[in-house]
């Protein structure tokens, strides 16, 4: 109870820590630690109310009430963007309601709370990942019945989404899912990684650091302990690949990072850059840095 | 050699028609006879007394009231009377064969191809069976252009001839015929005699109802009376 | 013939409530026979039927399948893992709604990958080629092989859910009324179809119809039901030329010619 009763930086109003009260909180652990010891599969948890709409990331917002600790450094990223307003709103919302401090930087965070994207520095043993989740059930669009998927989990009878797979190949003559791409954890669980670009598939695999998943409207938690096999599905003959890009980041020069594409003008003038800004800043500092010290 | 490939014992055969208010026709009694390996053994009797009915029981398609069928076969003998039906279909594949007045066919299936279907149950390669039924449809004078066709269309004849086909391509120790030749003209009829004759010399055991005396005379060793076997006809 | 049967049924009555599904049903299936029900609607036949496919549990009785390693199960105890295991390897199902046995919105290959796929297939080049392979056998064009069961006539959406079902191979199948509702020139391909295929593979199969001719061309055996019982059964033409049940009888005098 250490963490109760702080004060959330106004006069006025005083939080919980971490806005969730005690309980709440502890129930919400308890589902954590059943996630963490089936990796991929969806617990149920009593999402609670938060001051967010759904669809805002209070799936994640719970999860990481729940494992935060006074000590932790908070990142959030949305789209691997620490600067959009679903990111700023978050990362405000724990510092004004944890008084935690918050980064940028994906080295120095212990948390980091993200809405469709896995940073691309890799994580290290130690931090936690936490995922904003729409839709936590990779079967929902080929069987709309829960009761059925559920059974369909439990019996480990995945061929329809291999049936998903074979009709992209069929029409497409590849895979032409490129976001929220299912994948096989500890080969048993078939999990929905979140909307996050295929290209961020093989992070997710033996990663040293946790990651957590919360689905608020769907109130479904689930989890992929650290150093876990996390496989994206495929076939023998059409093996899983990540987009790849022909042009580096026109801002810092990386190459192997996930781009967006940014319309800079009417003229159809184009930029790709990367999506992780703060890769992006660190890249374009370090090189600062390097001329600095080169002049 | 051993004894009768089948030997009927004590047969009745009543039917019993509820849809007259279970009015019942005995149509036989007591029907006993024997047929041996290579022998031919044919049912006499005005029509109406039953002679398609004892083809019909040996063969398991009739039910029996009372007594035996007894068929000899290469895994035993087996009376047809008190049989289960997969003992029964087991005979039929293996020992029994029936050439009847009426070809009752899947549509749509060529008649080589019928034909050859009969051999299924000998384990014999489809291709070689198909070569055979070729073989057997054009010595029963049937034009070669009409083997790839089914034979719903066919005439009269031409379908008692696949039917005969049908009933003679296996080589199964007992053959049932009734009437083969009732829709042939001379030259198809003696082609059919012709088989039946070989078909003795090589064992097989023939029950048959024949309505042309020429044919009977050609290829019966024994006739059997049915009317012996007709109970009182106070009904008539 | 000797061994053991593949399906047998002892004893088994549903009850809806008040009413009578079946009652008290003994029925056995050999390996490689193929058995009709027949009666009219309300007999309890697709009751029946729906029992014996484990769909529907039976209120009292037992129904056992002997696996291909030799063991009789009760159908009803296997774990549900087992049984669904055994319905998408060892059995098929063919209904007279293609909708219930097709995916109407995927392609026709997918339709016949799928048990593939679910059983363990992860070789997209094989699992077409076997789509292929089955799409030709189901005489239905290669070429139709990405378009969906939507663009298909009724006899070819059979034909799809024959497909679909045999591609694994498996020993017992199960229909419903499989020709109902098709024209008859259209029965009749599916009719030869049907009978070739299940000569070809060995296959048992257990067939609803209220058609007798159907029963006829296809069967070997027939169980005529009546009120929730069997009646009557025997083999197939015997059956037919020489009904010995009253209802039998009428059921018989009541088609033009089976």
């Amino acid at each position: 109870m250490s963490e109760a009763g702080f004060d959330g930086g106004t006069a006025a109003i005083r939080y919980n820590f971490a806005y969730l009260d005690e309980q709440t909180k502890r129930s919400i652990r308890r589902a954590i630690l059943k996630a963490v010891a089936i990796p991929g599969y969806q617990v149920p948890f009593a999402s609670r109310e938060m001051p967010m709409p759904f669809g805002w990331g209070t799936g994640g917002v719970q999860v990481t009430a729940s494992v935060l600790g006074p000590d932790d450094v908070l990142k959030v990223i949305d789209q691997g963007a620490d600067d959009t307003t679903n990111a700023v709103a978050i990362r405000g919302f724990f510092a004004r309601t944890a008084g935690i401090a918050t980064t940028t930087r994906t080295a120095e965070a212990t948390i980091i709370q993200t809405r469709h994207r896995i940073p691309e520095e890799p994580l290290r043993a130690g931090q936690i990942l936490v995922y904003q989740v729409p839709i936590p059930e990779p079967l929902r669009f080929l069987e709309p019945r829960e009761t059925e998927t559920r059974r369909l989990h439990a019996l480990n009878e995945y061929g329809l989404l291999y049936v998903k797979l074979y009709e992209d190949i069929a029409k497409h003559g590849h895979v032409a899912t490129t976001y929220a791409y299912p994948v096989l954890v500890a080969g048993r669980y078939i999990m929905d990684p979140s909307p996050i670009p295929k290209f961020d598939n093989p992070k997710m695999d033996m990663s040293p650091a946790l990651q957590l998943f919360g689905a608020g409207r769907e109130r479904r938690i689930y989890a992929v302990p650290p150093y876990t096999p996390v496989r994206s599905l495929d076939f023998e003959d059409h093996p899983f690949r990540v987009q790849e890009f022909t042009e580096p980041c026109g801002l810092c020069g990386s190459r192997g990072v996930y781009l967006d594409e940014v319309v800079l003008d009417d003229r159809g003038g184009r930029l790709f850059m990367c999506s992780d800004t703060d890769h992006c800043e660190a890249v374009r500092a370090g090189k600062g840095a390097a001329a600095e010290a080169s002049w | 050699m051993s004894g009768p490939r089948v030997a009927v014992e004590g047969v009745s055969k009543t039917f019993r028609m509820h849809l007259r208010g279970g009015l019942e026709l005995p149509v036989l009694r007591d029907v006993a006879f024997t047929v041996m390996p290579g022998e031919c053994v044919v049912l006499r009797g005005p029509s109406g007394t039953g002679k398609s009915s004892i083809l019909r029981m040996v063969y398991g398609n009739y039910a029996v009231d009372t007594g035996s069928i007894l068929v000899r076969s290469g895994r035993g003998t087996v009376d047809i009377a008190t049989a289960a039906p997969r003992d029964v279909l087991a005979l039929r594949r293996s020992t029994i064969s029936y050439v009847s007045q009426f070809l009752r066919v899947v549509p749509r299936v060529s008649t080589r191809e019928i034909v050859a279907a009969s051999l299924s149950g000998d384990g014999i390669e489809a291709a070689a069976a198909l070569d055979a039924a070729t073989d057997l449809l054009l010595r029963l004078n049937l034009s070669p252009n009409l083997l790839g066709l089914p034979p719903a269309t066919f005439s009269g004849g031409e379908q008692q001839r696949v039917n005969i086909a049908r009933g003679f391509i296996s080589s199964h120790p007992l053959l049932l015929l009734d009437e083969p030749t009732a829709s042939l003209d001379a030259r198809n009829r003696a082609a059919v005699v012709a088989l039946i004759k070989a078909k003795k010399a090589s064992g097989t055991a023939i029950l048959g109802v024949f309505h042309d005396d020429e044919v009977r005379e050609e290829v019966a060793d024994r006739d059997v009376d049915v009317t012996a076997f007709v109970p009182g006809r106070e009904a008539a | 013939m000797t061994g053991e049967p593949l399906l047998a049924a002892t004893g088994v009555t549903r009850l809806y409530g008040d009413h009578i599904g079946c009652i008290d049903i003994d029925l056995a299936v050999w390996p490689g026979e193929v058995v009709a029900i027949v009666g009219e609607s309300g007999s309890g036949k697709t009751t029946l039927l729906k029992c014996l496919a484990a769909r529907l549990p039976p209120s009292s009785g037992t129904i056992t399948y002997r696996s291909r390693d030799g063991a009789a199960e009760d159908i009803y105890r296997l774990s549900e893992a087992a049984r669904r295991a055994l319905m998408r390897t060892d059995w098929g199902f063919v209904w007279q709604d293609a909708a219930e046995g097709l995916r109407m919105t995927v392609s026709a290959g997918a339709n016949v990958g799928e048990r593939l796929m679910a059983t363990g297939a992860r070789h997209y080049g094989r699992i077409r080629s076997a789509a292929v392979d089955w799409l030709e056998r189901v005489e239905i064009d290669a070429r139709r092989i990405d378009d969906d069961p939507r663009s298909f006539s009724g006899g070819m959406r059979q034909r799809l859910q024959i497909a679909r079902n045999l591609v694994t191979g498996p020993r017992l199948v199960f229909m419903d009324e499989p020709t109902g509702g098709l024209d008859v020139s259209v029965q009749a391909r599916l009719l030869d179809l049907l009978g070739t295929l299940v000569r070809e593979l060995g296959l048992a199969a257990i067939l609803v119809t209220h058609d007798l001719a159907v029963a006829r061309l296809l069967s070997d055996r027939i169980v005529v039901m009546k009120e929730g019982r069997i009646v009557e059964t025997g083999l197939t033409d015997r059956v037919l030329d020489d009904p010995s049940h009253p209802y039998s009888q009428l059921l018989v005098s009541s088609v033009l010619q089976a």
